[in-house]
């Protein structure tokens, strides 16, 4: 079988790269040591490091650490101290949101102050890192494409943890930190709404979800192809273009009828990847604030067939009068 | 017709696995060759059958069109035409006609003396829809478990599966699959915005090198896969993505019959714990 070029067979180590040279300040602030990893080596580059610490990394890293030593200290209080049983039991432990009585007041520490803590921190650590990406992009003259890409998943992250609370009037809407306990959350969110199949932007941004997978899997394979003709140089083949590029266009071009260039095809994977979280986040904003139930809303609007009414009719209960609050802090 | 300026030197003869010279030609932009026209008898028959059945449903909205698997009671057997029968010929069509579509890009390779990346990776998609359709009904008994076709049909379909499983995703295959999903997607954008960033650079600066690149993700993580590197990881995440969905089903019904949240109480039970 002919040489297809899945993992570098042999492996040429030459003298560490410490990148592109930028400023004084900036050098100081890039670590020195360098380590050469032969198994990554297989696969991509060897070389591991150096890395950039500056003051927007180092932040972002205290305020993401302290919020997961939060999260792993409440775990830990919940199985009484005993390591054994944290290991035990880590993925069904949770650091769960507020109880509904409290809107949007700060509660009690162990009643949901502690998420709502972890949940400022993370939010700041998070957009500590996106300044950081958009400082590297500037500092070496490149485009600011990562760092807008990046802020497409920080939408659909505020959207679950800030934006959709507020609107809804309580943080108890937002999701647990938890392995198995933030799948229970997003099993009871899309039940409790009426199934969200049924909400077209979940339905667009499983589209680009899927869409995105199916786009590096023709992308990568693609390139992969045409390595024997350089085709993994991209920039140069999209400045001057070669025989890999477009040996590329024509297979596209002649199995269906259309190609992208070695350029747009990174449009479109830009696209495709951002629209996943921006269509998933507008989803998530409209489910209990502006729809109470997908299901309902797509019989409503000729998309989902009706089931034939068998049971009678049944008064919704989340239509019927406010009863008296319910403590539903209490349920552990 | 319709080629690119530069195309024509690279319309050559030859590549074909079957047929020889007989159908190695060009419609417009599409090559055709033997499995060009295998692939629109299957396709044109396949979608014919989906448009008829869904007229003698009486169903002419597109979002509500559903052509289900037959009824349990038909087992592995030949159901009527309209209780399945009409369901099994478009499965046959569509594994006729996605097979096909694998083994003309497989010529279009050749052809174009291309590594055969596109048609393996190809491969595993139609490996994911055939134990979709395929290897879980014949391992369940019967070709009513495979999923019918039509939008909201399908959406359907999953929903009642995976909660026929309780929670689906306590399924330990699907958090990997759906990891690599989002995996996936996350290194998708990275990829497509580091290639973008380094074309469109900051005003007065020159297009950035690929040590611009390398330099941007070190600086950043402290890591750059390297731009060989990244094609070879996506590929491998999009691939072990279909993998482990295709695993994650296949387990359901023919290994696991219970809720999938029990699955994970043999950890709980590990006599490590005292």
């Amino acid at each position: 079988m002919e040489y297809q070029n899945l993992f570098t067979q042999t492996q040429v180590t030459g003298p560490a790269s410490h990148g592109v040279p930028i400023n004084d300040y900036d050098m100081r602030e890039r670590t020195k040591s360098i380590g050469f990893s032969h198994l990554m080596g297989r696969l991509g580059n060897a070389q591991l490091g150096p890395i950039y610490l500056g003051r927007l990394g180092v932040a972002s890293l205290i305020f993401g650490m302290t919020a997961f030593f939060i999260i792993g200290m409440n775990m830990w209080a919940q199985v009484g101290w005993n390591p054994l049983q944290f290991v035990r039991k880590l993925f069904w432990l949770s650091l769960d949101a507020p109880a509904p009585k409290y809107g949007l007041t700060f509660p009690p520490l162990n009643e949901g102050g502690w998420w709502l803590i972890v949940g400022l921190f993370t939010t700041i650590s998070i957009i500590l890192w996106w300044l950081r990406t958009f400082r590297r992009a500037q500092a070496l003259g490149m485009g600011t494409h990562v760092p807008w890409a990046f802020a497409s998943a920080i939408w659909l992250f505020l959207v679950l943890g800030l934006i959709r609370p507020v609107l809804m009037g309580s943080w108890s809407e937002g999701v647990p930190f938890g392995i198995f306990s933030h799948l229970d959350w997003t099993a009871a969110f899309s039940i409790r709404y009426g199934n969200l199949f049924y909400n077209p932007f979940h339905m667009l941004s499983i589209v680009f979800l899927y869409g995105s997978v199916l786009l590096f899997a023709m992308h990568g394979a693609t390139i992969l192809a045409v390595s024997r003709f350089g085709g993994e140089r991209e920039i140069e083949q999209i400045v001057d273009r070669g025989t890999a590029s477009e040996r590329a266009a024509l297979f596209w071009r002649w199995t269906m009828g259309f190609n992208a260039t070695m350029e747009s095809i990174h449009r479109w994977a830009w696209w495709f990847a951002v629209l996943t979280p921006l269509t998933g986040g507008i989803g998530i904003l409209l489910t209990g604030t502006v729809v109470d139930n997908w299901y309902l809303w797509g019989v409503k609007h000729n998309i989902a067939p009706a089931y034939p009414a068998i049971y009678g009719t049944v008064a919704d209960p989340a239509l019927k009068a406010p009863a008296a609050p319910v403590a539903k802090g209490d349920t552990k | 017709m319709a080629m690119l300026n530069f195309e024509k030197k690279y319309r050559v003869r030859g590549g074909t696995l079957v047929g020889g010279d007989l159908f190695d030609f060009w419609v417009g932009p599409f090559y055709v060759g033997f499995f060009g026209v295998t692939t629109l008898f299957f396709a044109f028959l396949g979608t014919a059958m989906i448009f008829w059945g869904t007229s003698q449903a009486g169903v002419f909205n597109p979002w509500q069109i559903n052509i289900a698997p037959p009824d349990l009671k038909y087992g592995l057997g030949v159901a009527p035409m309209m209780e399945g029968g009409l369901w099994q010929i478009i499965t046959i069509c569509a594994l006729g006609a996605f097979g096909s579509w694998a083994m003309r890009e497989v010529e279009i390779s050749r052809k174009l003396g291309m590594g055969l990346h596109v048609p393996a990776a190809f491969s595993m998609a139609i490996f994911g829809y055939f134990t979709l359709v395929v290897i879980r009904p014949v391992l369940m008994g019967a070709w009513h478990f495979g999923f019918p076709y039509g939008i909201l049909s399908h959406l359907d379909w999953v929903s009642n599966t995976g909660y026929q499983y309780l929670h689906f995703h306590y399924n330990p295959a699907h958090m990997i699959a759906v990891t690599l999903f989002f995996t996936t997607t996350l290194a998708l954008s990275l990829h497509g915005a580091l290639i973008l960033s380094s074309t469109n650079p900051q005003p007065g600066h020159t297009v950035r090198t690929p040590e611009h690149e390398d330099t941007f993700f070190r600086d950043i993580i402290g890591y750059s896969v390297g731009t060989l590197g990244i094609h070879r990881l996506g590929l491998f995440l999009a691939l072990a993505a279909v993998f482990w969905s295709a695993v994650c089903i296949v387990i359901s019904g023919p290994f696991w019959t219970k809720g999938w949240p029990e699955w994970w109480t043999w950890w709980l039970n590990l006599p490590i714990w005292g």
